[in-house]
């Protein structure tokens, strides 16, 4: 007979808030939470002060007011009269610029250069992994004020471009590259283009549909569908014909020199070349490591095994070895492209007038308001980060082995 | 049964034929050429495009380093002495400028008759770094890498010697206070080691200081923060964020496995915060924003504030790392801890973290490269990091116009520093391989 020790009756002592597991979370909490609050009431307390000492005061009514200030890169009817505010926006959509631009020629760079890591010919891995180390380890700010620099000190004037100047202009004289910046046709939006972008949208719309119908039709029936060529006649088909048939509303317009310049086409400026070249190099080194850990991260008995079951290579990779490679690429991939995006601030050192530079720099130095502008700035890359990290999570969850 | 098969077969051979050498295609120089670079029509083609990117790169990379230039005390200067040896029209590096002025890129404007202090204090980081990074060294080589950092703030700084000391007497009254506090209580121990050297740094230390200063004026020569620059700066910049993000980052993460609700959202909004943000918006909050957040009056080095932010910076990001191996750490390890009756320190110590931080040395460590190339981005709040160096040399008029030499000595130095990084994370990732998968 083993005796029982008596439960302690007696009810709540005041050392059991740090002595009893059950309570020392909770106290541990409740004084994490008034050091917070006393930690940020000094925080506001402070400011508060500094503000009324300086004689300002916390208001975003500057943001109406006229912003008096050019922008020399803009995607909307921006002048300045305009406002603050619309500073801000055209600065926000040149971030989006740059950063989409950027993640699409790092994806394509990031996936060559990791396929390229892996093939088994010797010359081309070794020159591959001199342009992973070399991107990796040399800081991104130092390739784009050095590709500034080469765009704008080793590249032709525009006057070069006269006859017999030594330059000229590349792919059938429609791209000019200058040290004042590239110049690219331009495409002309004629009286029926809205319908032609509409047939467009209509075809990628139609492509998903029959992509998703051929999948449903392959796991009930087994029948395979040639999904790429009908895919590629749905993307291409319609909109050539609705082009011919609305009477070729969209033109381009070619770029051409006139006195010391070009006139005429789409003036890419070197700051734009500069940032979206360098980011685009530097964040596809990374993108390419991401890629060839993937292929790696899939065994080589998966390939066999779809080898064994008498698939052809070019299903292995879609069916078999993808799905898999995907799940481990796409989360450090989308991370990247939130890096692409936020070091896209950097476009500080070559003058590209992203939102950092209009809202937090030109507006920040003309209204004094440095605390509203940061703090609007910081709440846009958190927004726009907490926005795609959150779609990553969506997607994540969607994709993650379903384990018990 | 032999006559008939011999009858049967024109030409039988008797002898055994003698052992050749394998064709030539299959052994060798020949034989790697053909499976490495010639084995199919793909990678033929592949083969001569990178032989064309490899000659037409050395072909312009190589006459423009052989015909460099490294005595010239300006840009025309150089030209003048390449038109002289190689003809105009010639292409020639004008690594001169780098000759003239690698002092300020390495020092900033640090006084050059005090070069030997960062100097010294890098030889001295590097001999504390060695016990920390090599553990077949002895391990009571430990506590001089932990009393190096005061050393080295010594040299840098200058000033007089009881600054630094007072802050090292902190430190030691704060583990004696845990070691005396440890017999009473462990609960009173973890305070009294947080508590004593704050309230010592708070009222005493600045008193006692002063009063030894006046006593026994023992010091050297005052260098300001403003005069550091180049790769020192770098250097201080990314050892500080480096040693100081590690703790901080793996608190973090331990605070985002937390079960406790607040700390759980606490670490997860911070890091969140910071990594959503990119850091020159940080850099700019501190050195714009810090005194708005600060009492009136308060105003302390721009070098320390930006350390600061770097520090946590970094720190949000080794939390994600971090978070990443423990959370790939099998349940049974914890639950294993629980067994046997650790409490969570301890079982965070002896039992998870090993496990947690070996898994996250790749992640870690990249990181750490990361925090060492932003360092550069220093520049746009007005310190001089080695590319603000550059460009003030650039501005110059007898450096106006030259680049890719400035560029190339500053990507070779980062490219050093980082790929040799890299190569240690291999190293370590070797070593702590333990067989089982």
């Amino acid at each position: 007979m083993s005796t029982f020790p008596e439960t302690p009756k007696d009810g709540f002592r005041l050392s059991q808030l740090i002595y009893d597991t059950r309570y020392r979370s909770l106290t541990i909490q409740v004084v994490a939470m008034i050091l917070l609050v006393l930690f940020f009431s000094w925080l506001v307390s402070n400011t508060i002060q500094n503000l009324s000492d300086l004689g300002k005061d916390f208001y975003f009514g500057f943001l109406s007011q006229p912003a008096g200030y050019d922008i020399n890169q803009r995607l909307i009817e921006y002048s300045s009269e305009s406002s603050h505010g619309r500073a801000a926006l055209v600065g926000i959509l040149n971030t989006i610029l740059v950063a989409f631009l950027g993640c699409v020629l790092a994806t394509i760079l990031g996936i060559f250069a990791g396929v390229l890591r892996l093939s088994k010919n010797w010359l081309v891995s070794r020159l591959i992994a001199v342009y992973v180390e070399g991107f990796r380890n040399v800081p991104l700010l130092l390739w784009i004020i050095a590709i500034f620099a080469i765009m704008s000190e080793a590249m032709p004037q525009p006057r070069a471009f006269r006859e017999g100047g030594g330059a000229s202009m590349l792919l059938g004289d429609s791209v000019a590259v200058t040290n004042r910046g590239v110049y690219i046709p331009k495409p002309v939006w004629g009286d029926n283009s809205t319908i032609l972008v509409g047939v467009f949208i209509l075809s990628v719309i139609g492509i998903f549909i029959f992509r998703s119908y051929a999948r449903k039709r392959q796991e009930a029936t087994g029948d395979i569908l040639p999904v790429f060529w009908i895919s590629a006649a749905l993307f291409f088909i319609p909109s050539v014909l609705a082009y011919y048939i609305l009477g070729r509303p969209v033109t381009l317009d070619y770029p051409e020199l006139g006195g010391f310049n070009f006139k005429g086409g789409l003036h890419l400026r070197n700051s734009l070349i500069a940032l979206w070249l360098a980011l685009s190099l530097y964040t596809g080194a990374f993108i390419a490591e991401i890629v060839r850990a993937g292929i790696l991260s899939v065994s080589k008995g998966q390939t066999e095994a779809a080898y064994a079951l008498g698939l052809r290579p070019g299903r292995t990779m879609n069916l078999v070895i993808l799905p898999q490679a995907l799940r481990v690429i796409i989360p450090p991939l989308i991370s990247q492209f939130l890096n692409l995006t936020k070091n896209s601030s950097l476009a500080i050192a070559v003058g590209y007038m992203d939102v950092r530079a209009t809202l937090g720099g030109i507006t920040v130095n003309q209204t004094g308001r440095e605390l509203e502008g940061i703090l609007l700035l910081g709440l846009f890359y958190l927004v726009l980060s907490l926005v795609i990290s959150g779609g990553m999570n969506i997607y994540n969850n969607s994709v993650k082995l379903k384990e018990r | 049964m032999s006559d008939t098969h011999a009858q049967t077969v024109a030409y039988v051979r008797e002898t055994m034929l003698e052992q050749k050498e394998p064709p030539i295609t299959e052994t060798g120089a020949i034989k790697w050429l053909r499976e490495n670079l010639f084995s199919g029509a793909v990678n033929i083609i592949l083969t001569v495009v990178s032989i064309f990117v490899i000659v037409w790169g050395l072909g312009h990379i190589l006459p423009w380093f052989l015909n460099s230039i490294w005595d010239a005390g300006s840009l025309t200067e150089c030209r003048e002495i390449r038109n002289e040896l190689y003809g105009s029209d010639a292409s020639s590096a004008c690594f001169a400028v780098i000759s003239a002025r690698w002092h300020q890129l390495l020092f900033g404007f640090y006084p050059q008759e005090l070069y030997w202090r960062p100097v010294l204090a890098f030889v001295l980081l590097l001999s504390a770094l060695a016990p920390v990074l090599f553990n077949s060294l002895p391990r009571k080589l430990l506590t001089w890498s932990m009393l190096a950092p005061f050393v080295m703030y010594f040299l840098l700084w200058g000033g007089t010697i009881w600054g630094p000391l007072m802050v090292l007497a902190g430190f030691v009254l704060g583990s004696v206070a845990f070691r005396f506090g440890g017999q009473v209580n462990a609960i009173i121990a973890v305070l009294a080691a947080i508590l004593v050297p704050v309230l010592f740094w708070l009222f005493l230390a600045g008193p006692i200081a002063g009063a030894l200063s006046n006593l026994m004026p023992i010091g050297i020569t005052n260098v300001e923060s403003k005069d550091m620059g180049g790769f020192m700066l770098a250097t201080i910049i990314g050892v500080s964020g480096i040693t100081l993000s590690l703790p901080l980052g793996i608190i973090l993460a331990l605070g985002r496995q937390s079960d406790m609700f607040l700390i759980n959202k606490m670490s997860v909004a911070f890091i969140e915060t910071i990594r959503g943000v990119p850091l020159i918006v940080w850099l700019f909050t501190a050195s714009l924003l810090l005194n708005y957040f600060l009492p009136r009056g308060t105003n302390f080095d721009l070098m320390l504030r930006v350390i600061i932010m770097v520090t946590l910076f970094a720190s949000a990001y080794i939390a994600e790392v971090v978070r990443g191996g423990l959370a790939a750490l099998p349940k049974g390890q914890y639950e294993a801890a629980d067994a046997l009756g650790l409490d969570y320190w301890k079982s965070m110590r002896l039992i998870v973290l090993p496990q947690a931080l070996k898994i996250s040395i790749p992640g870690i460590v990249n990181t750490f490269i990361g925090l060492f190339k932003d360092t550069t981005l220093v520049v746009f709040i007005g310190l001089l990091d080695p590319i603000g160096l550059s460009n003030t040399i650039r501005a110059t008029t007898e450096w106006n116009g030259i680049y890719w030499e400035l560029f190339v000595f500053i990507g070779l130095m980062f490219f050093i520093f980082c790929f040799s990084m890299g190569r240690y994370s291999l190293f370590l990732e070797k070593k702590l391989q333990r067989g089982h998968r």
